[in-house]
């Protein structure tokens, strides 16, 4: 449909969002994904019939763990969104992205680049 | 199986808060039918433990390892070669599993990851519910395969407590009454007339309060 939305959203495709497990929303965070969004098919439409329903169980524990841990649940999402809906898909994209923006950058990228720049100076001193 | 839950995340946290190296083991009986320690259990957590230090502004490097049980000797043999490069070892199985670790290897400290609760059942997907309290002499025989010991909040041997109203407990209004559970199922076994035998006093002695105990069947023994 070409329509345009943020250049900021990264998109991982699935057959099903019912692939879609705990470790995998984690290890995004961890590599400093300021936010996480989980895009499934509406609910009673899934293919596979209740995918789209774990995901939804699944984000939603991933969410408290990730305020535990103090990234902040806020940061990841689940949308249902119809597979032929090309404008809500963009409405959600952008929705996210000012999100995360209001939110503020993800505090594990921003440990990663000060850590990354405090090894950096180390070596380069030694 | 072994029932068991993860610790919440500060206070494993608390436990490692000075280590560079650990290693989480998981275990791949009990605890990975609970959710609660298996292999999924040991890699997320292990994301969580990173992520948590990163926000302090410090690396841990963690290694993962699931072994087959941790309440044998052979499987805590695996990681005997590997073990003494970390600052600490997470244990995420049961209780039994941490101590035989922690008797093992002397001179590494092993925190456990999960508080376990109990002997149990998975009664659907995401439910787990008591059902045995290891009282070292079971009487399911005569009552229809449901315990009173643990089902029964007084633990009565010999019918229900006053208090029992419309099958639920007096002492705990979601708990089902444990003996009308009985006697709703002998008198569909047909066998009513077990329900007038009087189960006589328990010896508890074969229980905990009877201290640790311990089995030995020296035909078996090498």
């Amino acid at each position: 449909m070409r329509l345009a939305y943020p250049d900021t959203i990264r998109i991982i495709r699935l057959p099903c969002t019912g692939k879609v497990d705990v470790i995998h929303m984690m290890d995004a965070f961890q590599k400093g994904a300021d936010g996480v969004y989980v895009a499934g098919c509406l609910e009673g439409e899934c293919h596979f019939l209740t995918g789209n329903l774990r995901a939804r169980k699944r984000v939603e524990y991933a969410k408290k763990l990730l305020d535990e841990i103090g990234v902040g649940g806020e940061r990841l999402e689940m949308y249902n969104i119809a597979a032929s809906d090309g404008p809500r898909f963009a409405e959600v994209a952008r929705e996210m992205d000012e999100k995360i923006r209001a939110i503020g950058p993800s505090p594990i990228k921003t440990m990663l680049q000060k850590m990354k720049t405090i090894h950096t100076v180390a070596v380069e001193g030694a | 199986m072994i029932v068991a839950e993860r610790k919440p995340l500060d206070e494993i946290v608390e436990f490692i808060k000075d280590c560079k190296k650990i290693l989480v083991v998981g275990c791949n009986e009990c605890v990975t039918v609970c959710y609660a320690g298996g292999k999924k259990e040991v890699a997320v957590l292990a994301s969580a433990l990173k992520m948590a230090f990163i926000k302090e502004g410090r690396e841990l490097e963690v290694t993962e390892v699931t072994l087959e049980r941790q309440c044998d000797q052979e499987y805590l043999e695996e990681i005997r070669d590997s073990i003494d490069q970390y600052d600490a070892v997470i244990s995420m199985a049961c209780g039994v599993g941490v101590q035989f670790m922690a008797e093992k290897y002397l001179s590494i400290p092993i925190y456990p990851a999960l508080n376990t609760l109990f002997m149990g059942v998975t009664e659907e997907r995401g439910v787990w519910a008591e059902r045995c309290q290891g009282c070292g002499q079971c009487i399911l025989g005569q009552t229809a395969g449901i315990c009173p010991i643990s089902r029964c909040a007084k633990r009565l041997l010999n019918g229900p407590c006053g208090g029992s109203t419309k099958g639920k407990c007096e002492i705990n209004k979601e708990l089902d009454c444990a003996w009308q559970l009985i006697i709703d199922r002998l008198k569909e076994l047909g066998r009513l007339d077990d329900y007038e035998k009087l189960i006589p006093i328990k010896d508890w002695s074969t229980e905990r309060s009877g201290g640790p105990r311990r089995i030995v069947r020296e035909d078996l023994q090498q």
